[in-house]
């Protein structure tokens, strides 16, 4: 035997289990970093729509969308501190995973709901102007 | 399928049956709490998910009363906002704290941080408050219904992990940065984190795109 | 048309709108099965204590966090249960076979409104579900070579939160009613308006609650999965029914969040008058079947996911062969897993989304039956050439390949845009999932009950009784189905209590002897159980191998020990136990060391006991008892988080006693 049993009592799962944290590095660099990135991709967006600078609602979504994408990435990379290593690569397959059925989720509903409700919602219509619908 | 067929030292092929059993003990499973809770985080994404998904079907059926442009107030949730962000660096102070088994240093972040984090709540009732006062609740139509919904149900998050971390700081002031703790003070600082991801995309998607036409 | 509120609710605040109307003393066959109830459960109570079993039930099973313990457990909630939904089943079938023209039936429609809507729920969350859990539950553990699960606590947990579920299911018999909506509780039906009473209220909270339970089962058995198997088990060595079970419990995961924020909505609207899904202030009612078909066709992969494994065991264990293609399983069952979340609104062709939007969902549920038939050729080409015994779980299965694929059919007929506006909720669609659910679900957990059954209690099942069992829900079922099928195609609509049209009625009594066969094959079942237990000395299983197995769990005894393997098995290739085998595996006879293992506790079932309370309080309007339980609840939670001390060790000797004893025992079977 390796150990007395007692030793072995106390090791529990605890110690052994801390391999897949104890690659995480914590710094107070990251974190600043990751905070100063993260002031600036709020900062734009916000000044974007108060400042009413992109003249089309479309394109101030879309730029404020994108913008706040690379932010949600610079969170996941400074502060949840996210790679394909951690958890030997679950926890990359599970984050891809959910996103995926989050596209699926969102960008699904919304095309089901918009025909839903341009077919169903009570509008007069000549049978012409019905053969157009989607 | 069995393993290669080794030599003993004089030379003749011996066939020595595999090995089937962990006769010194030394396997032990790996603990699975991270796992779990980023699992469950996963979990918790997929219902903010519904509610964002909600938002975006139900968020322009005003019922004749205030759209978000009319109700908004973008500076109050950029102080929101910075709240917010803020308590995330100083949760990540904690953790480098934590990681020099400073225990006073824990302590002292993990307090900052959950002021932070009540400010952030509180701002958020005063908004709520005022709303209702103005008869903008989440009873007014589908649209007010589904922003209450999306921005409460992150804020109740926001509240759980206040109780969270005040009994956390108990737990470590009375025993100390065992490896449980760090363990418990690891899944907290994912769900914190988590839920400041969440806020990017609800000041995105309801707050920002709310104010356009 | 809707029916209004019975009489004005009287409303304290005390009882909430709890009072003595509540509980139906006018209708006559609730009267009847209280009295049945209350006879059955004061006589089990009664020998409970006789024979002085409290103590044991309450330490050795209510609050053990062993998942071999959970298991049978999760499988005893689900038999009860059974017998409650078929019992519903039952009551349908002699309605619709009766109540033809003058004749209004026994049941008038808002008795017979609750009754399907509780067959439905009853089936799909609290007996399908807590089987295929039970089975994951007791198997994959034992199966990677683990000792337990990750997290043990949890499982006790969900378990008693399923638990009480099933209890708030019971419960809306005889204090209140039950929905009157169908399982899944449409609006604006369930609205506030035209649901007022606690019918829809019992429904959300006992799936909030059971589904609180199945999530954190989902993610238990996931890291489970991932994390503890043994050393040399890499993925694709790992057990067809594990596989399965990861899959299905991603599904579960990624699927019941989606369930529980449509029910959290539908609630906001019935308590605080929101306006998810009304029909006014903007509402969008369509938003709901939306989002609960999002959760509902992965649910019905979570559940034929593990039986999908259960055969594949089966099936290579009595073929005396190894499963045919393993690797094409393997990446079959994942690709169902994902497409999955692509077919979801083939539930609702008819609400109105259009021609391409209808189209595009219509191909992508045709493509999802390609993975489930490239497993019955596997299956199939698994038993060519192979050593065939016909043991029951073999004839649950042959009959699980003729009925199921049959279903699958007629899945992608409805699959089909055009041809399911004319079938969409006829009686084709009903015959349709039953098909699938009773053909693989059911036979399918009946298979892995005998299978398994030697496993768990050391003593193989009856034959004769077992063999009876399935023959009769073989036929049973054809002959309950198939008329519905016909009876679809006319054009007959489904959830009616009462037809004009006589002409009707012969296919509906065949469809209710079906069922009485089938009542008889449950029959069978029980008295398989029972003479089994009686006979046990003569069924005694004592190498822990009876079916000549092929994985891991058939290394140890059956019953298995507590720790479940003294040492953890080192994986060399698929079919571990086989490999083993093969390779002149020696047991050892000494050098074991102390284990370490979890606790037993009583925080599970305080927990879900207070969760309980607070679903009634809830559905009951008793507000200062939701703030009570509320706090309580927390309040647990927290204390719980302050017990650090949730292990212990089995000292070695121990473990050498009980595996001595084991040696001894495999010993005299070769004498």
């Amino acid at each position: 035997m390796n150990h007395p049993a007692e030793l072995h009592a106390d090791h529990g799962h605890d110690d052994h289990g801390s391999h897949g944290d104890a690659q995480v590095h914590f710094s107070v660099r990251g974190y600043l970093v990751g905070f100063l990135l993260s002031v600036v991709l709020t900062a734009i967006p916000f000044w974007l729509v108060m400042a009413k600078v992109i003249p089309s609602s479309t394109g101030a979504a879309v730029a404020v969308l994108l913008i706040a994408l690379v932010q949600i990435l610079v969170h996941m990379v400074f502060f949840l501190h996210l790679d394909a290593k951690s958890q030997g690569g679950w926890n990359m397959l599970a984050l891809i995973f959910t996103l995926v059925l989050v596209v699926i989720m969102l960008a699904g509903s919304l095309w089901v709901m918009h025909h839903m409700n341009a077919n169903m919602m009570p509008m007069p219509m000549s049978p012409h102007e019905m053969r157009n619908m989607p | 399928m069995s393993e290669t067929v080794p030599m003993n030292p004089d030379g003749d092929l011996t066939v020595v049956p595999p090995v089937f059993l962990d006769l010194k003990g030394h396997h032990h499973p790996e603990n699975g709490t991270l796992l779990g809770f980023w699992i469950y985080l996963m979990s918790d994404c997929l219902i903010f998910a519904c509610l964002f998904a909600a938002y975006g079907v139900l968020g322009r059926n005003y019922a004749g009363g205030p759209s978000g442009a009319e109700l908004f107030e973008l500076p109050l949730v950029a102080v929101n906002t910075g709240l917010l962000l803020l308590s995330s660096i100083t949760y990540g102070f904690g953790m480098v704290s934590m990681q020099s088994g400073r225990k006073g240093g824990v302590l002292a972040w993990l307090a900052i941080t959950g002021l932070l984090g009540a400010g952030f709540i509180g701002i958020e009732l005063y908004e709520f408050t005022h709303l209702i006062a103005e008869g903008a609740g989440p009873q007014r139509s589908a649209f007010l219904t589904s922003f209450f919904s999306l921005v409460g149900t992150h804020g109740l998050h926001v509240t759980f992990g206040i109780v969270w971390l005040l009994v956390l700081m108990t737990q470590v002031t009375r025993f100390g940065l065992t490896p449980a703790n760090r363990r418990r003070l690891f899944c907290l600082s994912m769900f914190w984190h988590f839920l400041d991801v969440v806020w990017v995309g609800v000041f995105t998607f309801v707050y920002l795109m709310g104010m356009l036409p | 048309m809707f029916e209004p509120a019975t009489a004005p609710e009287t409303v304290s605040p005390l009882f909430g709108r709890l009072s003595l109307s509540s509980i139906p003393y006018h209708e006559p066959i609730l009267v009847a099965t209280f009295a049945g109830v209350a006879l059955g459960g004061l006589l089990v109570l009664g020998l409970l204590t006789k024979f002085r079993l409290w103590g044991p039930l309450w330490r050795d099973w209510f609050t053990s966090i062993d998942h071999k313990k959970i298991g049978i457990m999760y499988m005893v909630l689900g038999l009860v249960m059974l017998l409650r939904g078929f019992a519903d089943a039952l009551m349908m079938r002699a309605q619709q076979a009766v109540a033809f023209g003058d004749n209004p039936g026994f049941l008038p429609p808002h008795h017979y409104d609750q009754v399907f809507t509780a067959h439905g729920v009853i089936m799909i969350f609290f007996v399908a579900m807590p089987f295929i859990t039970g089975l994951m539950n007791y198997v994959v553990p034992l199966q990677i070579g683990a000792r337990d699960v990750a997290f043990p606590f949890l499982n006790n947990f969900s378990f008693w939160m399923t638990t009480a579920g099933s209890v708030l299911v019971m419960l809306s018999l005889f204090i209140g009613e039950f929905a009157r909506t169908g399982w899944l509780a449409y609006p604006p039906l369930s609205d506030i308006v035209h649901s007022p009473d606690t019918g829809v209220d019992y429904y959300i909270w006992a799936l909030q609650i059971a589904g609180i339970g199945t999530t954190l089962s989902g993610i238990n058995l996931l890291v489970t999965i991932i994390k503890m198997r043994a050393p040399g088990m890499h993925l694709m060595r790992m057990p067809v029914f594990t596989w399965t079970s990861l899959c299905s419990n991603v599904l579960i995961v990624a699927s019941f969040p989606v369930l529980t924020a449509a029910l959290a909505m539908l609630t906001l609207d019935r308590y605080l008058g929101t306006h998810f899904f009304t029909n006014d202030f903007g509402g969008n009612p369509m938003m709901y079947i939306n989002l609960i078909w999002i959760w509902g066709h992965p649910e019905v992969y979570i559940l034929i996911l593990p039986l999908f494994g259960v055969y594949s065991e089966v099936v290579a264990t009595y073929s005396g062969k190894r499963l045919f293609g393993y690797s094409s399983m393997v990446y079959a069952t994942v690709c169902i897993t994902i497409l999955s979340y692509l077919v979801w609104l083939h539930h609702f062709f008819t609400m109105g989304s259009g021609a391409s939007v209808n189209s595009f969902f219509g191909i992508t549920t045709m493509i999802i039956s390609i993975p489930t038939g490239a497993k019955i050729f596997n299956w199939l080409f698994t038993m060519y050439r192979g050593r065939i015994r016909l043991e029951v779980p073999m004839l649950w299965t042959l009959g699980f390949m003729v009925t199921f694929t049959v279903g699958g059919m007629t899945g992608v007929l409805l699959a089909v845009p055009p041809a399911d506006f004319v079938l969409h909720n006829s009686l084709f669609l009903i015959a349709h999932f039953h098909n699938v659910i009773i053909g693989g679900v059911v036979f399918g957990v009946f298979a892995a009950m005998t299978y398994w059954f030697p496993k768990a209690f050391g003593f193989r099942l009856d034959e004769f009784w077992g063999r009876m069992a399935f023959w009769l829900w073989l036929a049973g079922y054809w002959f309950a189905f198939t008329p519905l099928y016909v009876l679809g195609l006319m054009g007959v609509t489904r959830r009616m209590n009462h037809f004009d049209d006589l002409s009707l009625q012969p296919y509906f009594i065949v469809a209710a002897f079906g069922a009485l066969l089938i009542a008889a094959g449950i029959g069978s079942f029980l008295m398989c159980l029972f003479v089994s237990f009686r006979k046990r000395e003569q069924l005694r299983d004592v190498t822990g191998d009876p079916w000549h197995g092929r994985t891991l769990e058939w290394s140890t005894s059956s019953p298995p020990p507590e720790y479940n393997f003294a040492f953890t098995p080192v994986v060399h290739d698929t079919d571990a136990w086989w490999d083993m085998k093969q390779l002149g595996f020696q047991r050892p006879q000494s050098g074991f060391l102390p284990i370490h293992m979890p606790k037993n506790t009583a925080a599970g079932i305080l927990l879900a006991g207070i969760s309980l309370v607070f679903g009634f309080a809830m559905i009951w309007h008793i507000w200062w008892l939701v703030v009570v339980t509320f706090a309580a609840a927390v309040i647990s939670a927290i204390v719980h988080t302050f017990n650090y001390n949730r292990d212990y060790n089995i000292p070695a000797d121990v473990v050498a006693r009980t595996e001595a004893a084991r040696t001894q025992q495999l010993v005299s079977t070769h004498v």
